[in-house]
């Protein structure tokens, strides 16, 4: 029972928001789209939940085709951004809604939806809530309610919109935790929407990433994380450090530091890219390319070098131990990146 | 909108929200029955006369002369609504006082008070025998029964329309721009010039339209006050209604066509220079 | 809004809020008074007068008739109209709104003309109705279609910029829930926008007992049949029955001060669930 997109385009007008994108979710996957804003995620979630029609391709979910059922039919338990909870029904109410509008011949009792909606309150931890109205209930609160209610239907499958998006920094964290823990509890297929590419590596199982309306990359994200695609893959997961570079004769060049490259590197003008925790900081006498310190600060438990090199400043996050005692404001340092990739310049 | 159009819609948001088609086919329907069809007919029946005849109507003397009052005793009543529904609107914003809710709930009463109430009443009061048409004819003044008349029952329609256009953006101007304005110094009546009435004048020419449009048409409110002397007080309304009594469909439809051109050329008018002061005082 | 902020015009304070309240004192609260200062001319039982005859229950009777069919009528256009404009994408929407508020800037006389051009004794299917035995003009019909075209932007007013600022994502949650059409509407939409549609009618139903100008061009003043309570107003104030005449004009006045209390209550009480317009 695997939700499977095959080469789906969508344009609203003009504007091609979904260009042939196809992507496999297998059963109880976590899976993340990950993108900048305007990538297509959000059209994308939009069209697996029904509130969206694709120009072409298709949509299958355990051999079904999905794109043949209204939004109604599909039975998809979708979590929006902003949580779109019935401002005038109490929490109860709210989770309780979607089996209360079945037909009355597959509705249950009105006990049973009293007991179903008691433990989705106790999974979402919110029991003593249940007689509130959204407007009394903070962002997190919000978001746990609108969860409770979309697995209330017991969908095949959940879709998740941005759903950390409008929280606080701590909260989204805490959340991130346990929404992973009630996926698991579930088991439901869950594909989620998000821009922030920490939450997508943190959270998923494996994580696509949609650039202008294609997919990019798909992977678990390690393979992601360790092995981008491209340039922008790359910069977008995050901690990147960029330096222009030239490759000639199996030789890389950064001002005036050489280092040899593997035989597949591509030859010429390239972007060298390495992770910000990733590099070690040597002497003016010792391996790597010069950096001059312009500043230093702590930042949760590392230390935040600022560094200008070759022009450009840039950016290093690093244990406290790696940070040898040269390595002052006003100093000259040389940088040995741990692992560099290259990318063809743009 | 024609009805390709329409079709368009309805493929680009197949599989969203259902009731599409249905609500638009009653809304479609209604607005085609209620309003386009009838004005149809308006715009149709004046032709009969030729396109001399329509011209004749709408030169005949006491045709110019109720159309001279209709638009002439409207612009003054809304130039009068921009005064005092900016003071009463002012008032209600900046100033705290005893009976300022009250105030606020009053400025609706000319939507809510049927027009012809609100005319047999300020008849009662500016009649020569009234409460303050006594006071107005000791100093000589006639109001009912003359085009004054005419313009207070104007003014008396129009004055809601001003205050709720006001009131709105002149809180908005208390909130944002002034601090603004004070922390750089500016005095009180600079503020005034510089600041709040430039950002409060597009909203008071949108209030000034509507209560003028709201004028041109007003019927109820006007005859009992306005005596209804042929050439000197009787407004396009009321002609209308005399040739529908003789039958003069047609007349009547250019009387009726006349003024709704003439008004929504004007609205026009100020509709632009309502969005030309907007953008100015946003860039 | 904080009291450092408001503008200091020494010694303008009172003067202003004294023109302010002058202004409204003389131009809406005594029209208001004279009402009922005139009904009460001549005592109680002059102002009771009018109410013993059978011509004036006539005219509130069919005054609520009226009423009670057009706005119903306007309150289910302006739901489809406000369901139309604010959940879906087409071409040609601005022009929708604009036809929609069209009937306010159209004189009430013409918005009863227009209806005797269509099927008055020389109108376009005047005749073609005179033969098969319809009549429309200084008929009940005529007065509710006069009514409606008067009252038509009411409702939707009302709810076109109040769902717009909702949104549609509640509806689109219902559908993912398995609710169906009608149980979205009747279960997610009404209920968000009740208040608001109460507002639209509120106003809907004051206009359209208290027009005076359309109804007066197609009534034909048919005292006991085709007359509405304002036109039997007119009728008692042109016969020189003056007291008659506001003691039916305290009816009618009443309904607009009960109009303006509602209007003010539900203003205060549900500011958040009317459109932001309204919120002063």
């Amino acid at each position: 029972m695997s939700l499977i997109v095959n080469s789906v385009s969508k344009a609203f007008g003009r504007y091609p928001a979904l260009a042939d994108v196809s992507l496999e979710a297998r059963q109880g996957e976590f899976l993340a789209l990950l993108g900048p804003s305007g990538s297509g995620k959000t059209t994308l979630l939009r069209i697996l939940a029904g509130l969206e029609a694709p120009d072409g391709g298709a949509v299958t979910f355990g051999g079904e085709d999905l794109l043949a059922l209204s939004a109604r039919e599909r039975r998809v338990g979708m979590v929006f951004q902003h949580y779109a909870l019935f401002r005038h029904m109490t929490v109860a109410r709210n989770i309780a809604f979607g089996l209360s509008v079945r037909p009355r011949a597959t509705r249950p009792s009105k006990a049973e939806i009293g007991r179903r909606v008691g433990d989705l309150l106790r999974l979402v931890q919110l029991e003593d809530l249940e007689t509130r109205y959204p407007s009394q209930l903070s962002g997190g609160q919000r978001q746990r309610v609108a969860l409770a209610r979309a697995l209330a239907i017991e969908p095949r499958m959940l879709l998740l919109d941005e759903p950390f998006g409008a929280l606080d920094a701590k909260v989204r964290r805490d959340l991130r935790r346990w929404l992973r823990r009630v996926h698991d509890e579930t088991g439901v297929t869950t594909v989620f929407v998000t821009h922030d590419q920490e939450e997508a590596l943190d959270l998923a199982d494996r994580v696509a990433i949609l650039k202008d309306g294609r997919l990019v990359q798909i992977g678990e994200p390690q393979a992601v994380y360790n092995a981008p695609a491209d340039a922008f893959i790359y910069d977008f997961l995050g901690g990147a450090v960029r330096l222009r570079g030239h490759v000639a004769a199996g030789v890389l060049a950064i001002g005036d530091w050489r280092t040899p490259t593997p035989d597949d590197a591509p030859q010429g003008g390239v972007d060298a890219f390495f992770r910000q925790d990733q590099a070690v900081i040597n002497g003016v006498e010792g391996e790597g390319f010069l950096a001059a310190v312009k500043g230093m600060a702590q930042r949760g438990p590392a230390i935040r070098l600022d560094l200008e090199a070759l022009g450009e400043p840039l950016e290093l996050l690093l244990a406290a131990g790696e940070v040898p005692d040269f390595a002052r404001p006003g100093g000259t340092v040389r940088i040995a990146p741990r692992q560099l990739r290259l990318f063809a310049a743009a | 909108m024609t009805l390709a159009n329409v079709r368009a819609g309805r493929r680009r948001q197949a599989g969203v929200l259902p009731g599409f088609r249905l609500s638009m086919a009653i809304t479609l329907t209604w607005l085609s029955v209620i309003v386009l069809i009838p004005l149809a007919a308006l715009a149709i029946r004046p032709w009969e006369l030729g396109l001399d005849g329509v011209w004749r109507t709408l030169t005949d003397e006491r045709v110019v002369a109720a159309f001279r009052l209709s638009f002439g005793a409207a612009a003054v009543a809304a130039a009068a609504d921009a005064v005092l529904g900016l003071i009463v609107a002012w008032a209600i914003v900046r100033y705290r006082f005893p009976g300022r809710r009250l105030l606020d709930a009053l400025v609706d009463l000319p939507f809510a008070l049927p027009t012809a109430v609100a005319g047999i009443a300020l008849t009662a009061i500016y009649a020569p025998d009234g409460p303050l048409g006594a006071l107005l004819a000791h100093v000589g003044v006639k109001t009912a029964y003359s085009p004054l008349g005419v313009v207070i029952a104007l003014t008396f329609i129009g004055l809601p329309f001003v205050v709720r256009a006001v009131q709105p953006v002149l809180e908005e101007v208390d909130r944002e721009v002034e601090e603004a304005a004070r922390t750089l110094g500016a005095s009180d009546y600079q503020r005034i010039v510089r600041v709040v009435l430039p950002a409060i004048l597009p909203a008071i020419l949108a209030g000034v339209g509507l209560a003028f449009a709201r004028a041109v048409g007003e019927y109820g409110s006007v005859i009992f006050i306005a005596g209804n002397l042929p050439m000197v007080s009787e407004i396009a309304p009321l002609l209308i209604v005399i040739k529908l009594e003789q039958y003069n469909y047609a007349g009547a439809a250019a009387v009726g066509l006349g003024m709704l051109v003439i008004s929504f050329a004007i609205l026009l008018v100020l509709n632009l220079l309502q969005t030309w002061l907007t953008r100015r005082s946003r860039g | 809004m904080s009291g450092s902020s408001k503008i200091h015009l020494p010694g303008w304070a009172p003067l202003i809020v004294l023109l302010a309240i002058a202004g409204m004192v003389a131009l809406v609260v005594l029209p208001l008074a004279m009402v009922f200062i005139q009904a009460l001319g001549n005592g109680v039982d002059g102002f009771l007068e009018p109410f013993s005859e059978p011509d004036t229950w006539s005219a509130i009777k069919l005054t609520l008739i009226v009423a009670g069919i057009s706005v119903p009528l306007n309150a289910v256009f302006g739901l489809a109209a406000a369901w139309a404009v604010t959940r879906f994408q087409f071409a040609g929407k601005s022009l929708l709104m604009a036809l929609i508020d069209l009937p306010f800037s159209i004189s009430p006389v013409i918005s009863g003309l227009v209806w005797v051009l269509l099927f008055g004794a020389q109108g376009f299917f005047g005749p073609a109705l005179d033969a098969m035995g319809v009549k429309i003009i200084f008929t009940v019909t005529g007065l509710v279609l006069a009514t409606v075209l008067i009252t038509l932007p009411f409702v939707a007013r009302e709810l076109i910029p109040l769902m717009q600022e909702q949104g549609a994502d509640e509806e689109a949650a219902a559908m993912t829930l398995g609710a169906g059409g009608w149980t979205t509407f009747f279960r997610v939409t009404l209920p968000n926008v009740k208040w608001a549609l109460l507002y639209g009618v509120l106003l809907c139903n004051a206009r359209a007992m208290g027009e005076f100008g359309a109804v007066s061009v197609v009534s034909g003043h048919i005292r006991g049949l085709t007359n509405t309570l304002p036109l039997h107003v007119e009728i008692l104030y042109n016969e020189y029955d003056f007291v008659g005449a506001f003691a039916v004009a305290t009816l009618l006045a009443g309904l607009g001060l009960l109009t303006l209390l509602a209007k003010s209550f539900l203003e205060w009480r549900f500011a958040g669930e009317i459109a932001a317009t309204r919120r002063h």
